[in-house]
């Protein structure tokens, strides 16, 4: 699941404060999840939007909605109506959501009111943790399904570095907290699964092309195109 | 082993005598004579000096700007390279230049993360990592193609191919594997992180042996003397994948503070002392960071001097 933070405040209300009319969209998708963006964080922070501009005088009048989702069309189509009456909209939504918004409803300023940060998993409540990082080219398989590209702060691909100390990663020192060292963990469970043969060969020249340095990706599957 | 590049360090290491090298870091600024300077204290006293590249991700005169410099004036460099701050491209076309000044040695490393140094903001590229930076610079001396597969009909890289390894760094059942994979990719020399711990020291070495691999690479223990026992607490609780044991310390504060860099160096003699009765042990890195004019002291009294001729 793609997780967000919450913009600051401070900074939506930059983006807004001379505007009359504000839409808050937010997206029951992934960052509902992430609590970030969804029907809650909405009423949140429309709520607070409305007392800051009570107490500073300001008329900005702010509407609330949440889509299903907003990475698709028919979810997006939903405000059609609406739309005109704002002068600009917040999305909730994560950085597609808000560009797809942008790309359907092109004259009207659409504003991104969280911080779109990384494919992951909800560790714990109200803790996430990246596990990908969308690379293209799968290599879970040969990693004992621990990603060596996400969980590597300095994405090897043939082994833990020199830094890595009782399972923590060298920046556990910057951070001052455990970092889990992502090759000891593909190391251990290698381990448990008799896998370590694995570990011997040096692994193929990684082919950035079919991650982000290859330009802007799409997928097209003529299977399932209308 | 046969010698496969012009490198004296090649030549020094398969003569079966102990090599003996050091490094310099380059310094902040665009100081043309700094390295120069570091350089000339261990003239005569070290095969070859390394020369770091960018270390602790902290902006520094570049490695290969350097070892041209060291070239010039007769040195052997060591083109130290970490995988960090280019990628392939860059990496390809500086050892091709390298080459152009018949750079004969090239370490290769992955590199200090930069949230460690003094541009913690920047992107890292990490394109490729130690291990494929060590088979790009065999695949360019040995097959003489490029990575993305043009071909060389002349100029090829020569360079001694090194890596870096350290026995500290954990889990330590994989650090054998991992060397291992280093010289399956091609490392023909290795230069080990500093050595406090003597005995995981050992053990590694052991497991070194045991899988046959100090036949097939030259090892050569890395040392850094302590200057003091502040240096010594900051490497143990600040270095990432240093061990310093509790009793180097204690043995420090042991002795007067004006004292304690004469106990490092006494230190360091041990250990060279302790390590020549190691099977496997090929040479002598030594590190003495800022403190370079303690190298030629240390060679002497280690009785690694003089240095051996070679062609």
């Amino acid at each position: 699941m793609i997780m967000a933070k919450p913009k600051p405040i401070e900074e939506i209300i930059r983006y807004i404060e001379n505007l009359d009319k504000v839409l808050i969209a937010g997206c029951n998708g992934c960052v509902a999840v992430c609590e970030a963006g969804g029907l809650k964080e909405v009423e949140v922070l429309a709520s607070a939007l409305r007392m800051y501009f009570l107490q500073k005088g300001k008329k900005v009048e702010v509407d609330e909605v949440s889509l299903t989702r907003q990475c698709d069309k028919e979810y997006l189509e939903e405000i059609k109506d609406r739309i005109g009456n704002y002068s600009g909209v917040v999305s909730l939504a994560c950085g597609a959501g808000v560009q797809f918004m942008a790309e359907m409803y092109d004259e009207k300023p659409i504003f991104p009111g969280v911080n779109t940060s990384f494919i992951g998993v909800t560790e714990d409540q109200g803790k996430w943790s990246e596990r990908c990082q969308a690379c293209g080219e799968c290599v879970l398989a040969e990693t004992g399904g621990i990603c060596p590209i996400a969980r590597c702060s300095k994405r090897m691909l043939n082994g833990p570095c020199g830094g890595s100390e009782k399972g923590k990663c060298e920046l556990s020192v910057v951070f001052n907290k455990d970092v889990p060292c992502g090759w000891h963990l593909i190391y251990e469970r290698l381990k448990k699964l008799g896998q370590l043969e694995r570990f011997a060969q040096p692994a193929a020249e990684k082919d950035w092309t079919v991650s982000r340095d290859g330009g802007p990706r799409e997928i097209i599957r003529e299977d399932v195109r209308p | 082993m046969n010698v496969t590049t012009p490198s004296k360090l090649e030549k020094i290491l398969k003569s079966g005598q102990y090599a003996v090298t050091s490094e310099c870091g380059p310094p902040r600024n665009g100081n043309p004579e700094a390295v120069a300077k570091k350089a000339e204290l261990l003239k005569g006293y070290v095969d070859a000096i390394n020369i770091t590249d960018n270390q602790t991700a902290v902006v520094r005169q570049c490695s290969l700007a350097s070892c041209i410099k060291l070239k010039l004036l007769g040195f052997e460099p060591v083109l130290q390279m970490v995988t960090r701050d280019r990628n392939r491209i860059a990496i390809q076309s500086d050892l091709l230049g390298a080459t152009s000044f018949g750079i004969n040695n090239v370490l290769c490393l992955t590199g200090d993360h930069q949230r460690f140094g003094d541009h913690p903001n920047s992107a890292n590229v990490f394109d490729l990592d130690s291990t494929k930076l060590i088979q790009a610079v065999k695949l360019m001396r040995d097959d003489g193609k490029l990575l993305g597969g043009f071909e060389m009909h002349e100029h090829r890289p020569q360079m001694f191919i090194g890596a870096a390894e350290n026995p500290f760094a954990d889990p330590f059942e994989i650090r054998v594997l991992r060397l291992a994979k280093k010289v399956a990719a091609g490392a023909q020399f290795i230069q080990t992180q500093c050595i406090y711990n003597m005995d995981k020291f050992k053990l590694w070495m052991k497991q070194v042996r045991d899988a046959g691999l100090h036949e097939k690479v030259a090892i050569m223990a890395g040392l850094t003397p302590m200057k003091n026992v502040g240096m010594a607490k900051y490497m143990k609780n600040r270095v990432p994948g240093i061990d310093v044991p509790e009793d180097i310390i204690k043995r420090l504060q042991g002795v007067p503070k004006e004292k304690q860099a004469e106990e490092g160096i006494a230190i360091l003699l041990e250990q060279i002392e302790e390590l020549k009765q190691e099977e496997g042990i090929r040479g002598f890195h030594i590190m003495a960071i800022e403190w370079e004019e303690k190298v030629p002291e240390i060679v002497q009294k280690a009785g690694l001097y003089p240095r051996p001729a070679v062609d």
